[in-house]
């Protein structure tokens, strides 16, 4: 197959069904077929997993669908990651990401990653169960744009305000935006703890991180 | 329970599952417990926040019904200082109880959708230690069961007899 909008398509599909072998496939061929990393991302790669989250909000995809098809999405951003590094697009900013402490649940972090990553993030995740030292150790290190705090226990929650308590004892609170989520947060608790921007969802969560960076940018005389 | 105490309660139940899509709990125990209190002089919610997140305290508390207290049932076999403790000491606790013993294949290994995509249980149970088994009534075959549901997650398991006498104190509380 070497029709680009045939591969776009095919591309589209497996990805929806998460057949990463397929879709690893595809990704070869498109480029062998002279296609660009940018279009295979955002005319196929990201829509279809755009498309796997408004699934799962309707309900018609449950946790594993969603997985199978982040994996192979994943799969694909490996080949094509260092392709589009090459190509020199500037980055849309840094977002150091973790959920945090006693928490591991990780799935929703890790989809929401894979959609910064593809829509032009530096991510770096620090993974599971991040302690709040862990966090400004790793600020003072990335110097990201973004942190962001997953959490899906009642009784983990509260590390959001810990963490943010620990940014303002480290002088840090204003150095960097704060973004909070995960399957019990709500934009109210996020206001609660004094956070910067919540997002329901990935897609969500990297059009409210492109907005918060602009804003800042736009505050900050360059 | 309600056999074996003599209660004059009627129990309705709602499907399990609705567990793993907690946002549609509120709304279920409203229609439910709505309809009940045409029928029935009271009506109480034997169900814990189970991941509402204070959603069904809300409805309970505008239909005048009580509910049990917890965060879920895990709070109600252990204790909640006890589970807290638990899952403080290793945070990638995985908890059994009876029921998803019971039903393991079809609540987690199904729903997870492990039967069709086995590679899946890197990612869901990568960061997890220990599974422990708040055990209300370990007969033989459930032993075996539960050894064998570890297995299958590749981790140790760690069995607690917590009985159910926990959840009949609350549930006794709840119809006082
Ligand atoms: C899958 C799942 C698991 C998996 C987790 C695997 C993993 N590696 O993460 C497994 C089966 C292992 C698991 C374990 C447990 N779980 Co669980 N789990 C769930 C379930 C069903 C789905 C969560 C999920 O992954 N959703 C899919 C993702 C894609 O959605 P999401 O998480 O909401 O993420 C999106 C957004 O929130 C947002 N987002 C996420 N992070 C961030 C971060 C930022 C910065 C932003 C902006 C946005 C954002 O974008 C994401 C992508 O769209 C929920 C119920 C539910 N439906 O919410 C229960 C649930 C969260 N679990 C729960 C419980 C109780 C447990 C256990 C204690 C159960 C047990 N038997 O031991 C253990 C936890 C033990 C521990 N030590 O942590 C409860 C929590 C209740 C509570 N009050 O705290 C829930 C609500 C189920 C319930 N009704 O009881 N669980």
């Amino acid at each position: 197959m070497s029709d680009p909008n045939e591969i776009l398509k095919g591309l589209y599909d497996e990805t929806l069904v998460g057949n990463a072998p397929r879709v690893l496939e595809l990704t070869e061929e498109g480029l062998a077929a002279g296609m660009e990393p940018q279009s295979l991302l955002f005319e196929a790669l990201i829509p279809s997993l755009e498309e796997v989250g408004a699934r799962f909000e309707r309900g018609d995809f449950f946790v594993p669908e969603m997985l199978i098809a982040g994996r192979a999405m994943a799969g694909a951003m490996e080949r094509l990651r260092p392709l589009l590094a090459e190509t020199g697009v500037e980055t849309v900013g840094t977002f150091l990401m973790g959920t945090v402490k006693g928490d591991v649940h990780d799935i929703g972090k890790n989809l929401v990653n894979i959609m910064l990553e593809g829509a032009g993030f530096e991510v770096i995740d620090l993974g599971v169960q991040v302690a709040p030292e862990k966090f400004i150790a790793a600020i003072e290190e990335h110097k990201p744009d973004i942190v962001g705090f997953s959490a899906f226990l009642t009784t983990t929650m509260p590390m959001f305000k810990a963490n943010m308590n620990a940014l303002e004892k480290a002088g840090l609170r204003d150095q960097v935006i704060v973004m909070v989520g995960g399957a019990p947060v709500t934009q109210e608790y996020a206001d609660a703890v004094g956070a910067d921007g919540y997002a329901a969802d990935a897609s969500a969560c990297v059009k409210r991180a492109k907005d918060l960076i602009e804003q800042k940018r736009a505050k900050v005389p360059a | 329970m309600v056999a074996r105490r003599g209660w004059p309660v009627v129990v309705h139940p709602l499907p399990p599952l609705l567990h793993n899509q907690p946002h549609l709990i509120a709304d279920e125990v409203r229609g439910l417990a709505t309809a009940l209190l045409l029928t029935h002089e009271r009506v109480a919610v034997a169900y814990a926040d189970c991941g509402t997140y204070g959603a069904l305290d809300a409805v309970c508390a505008e239909l005048g019904i009580r509910m049990l207290p917890g965060l879920h049932c895990y709070d109600l076999f252990a204790g909640e200082s006890r589970l807290a403790a638990y899952l403080d000491d290793e945070p990638g606790t995985y908890l059994f109880t009876d029921f998803l013993v019971r039903s393991f294949e079809r609540t987690v290994v199904r729903e997870l959708g492990l039967d069709r995509w086995p590679e899946l249980a890197e990612d869901y149970f990568r960061h997890y230690t220990r599974v422990v088994w708040l055990a209300q009534e370990p007969t033989d075959d459930l032993r075996a069961r539960a050894e064998a549901a570890a297995a299958r997650m590749a981790l140790p398991l760690t069995v607690v007899e917590t009985g159910d006498g926990r959840l009949e104190r609350a549930l006794e509380a709840l119809l006082a």
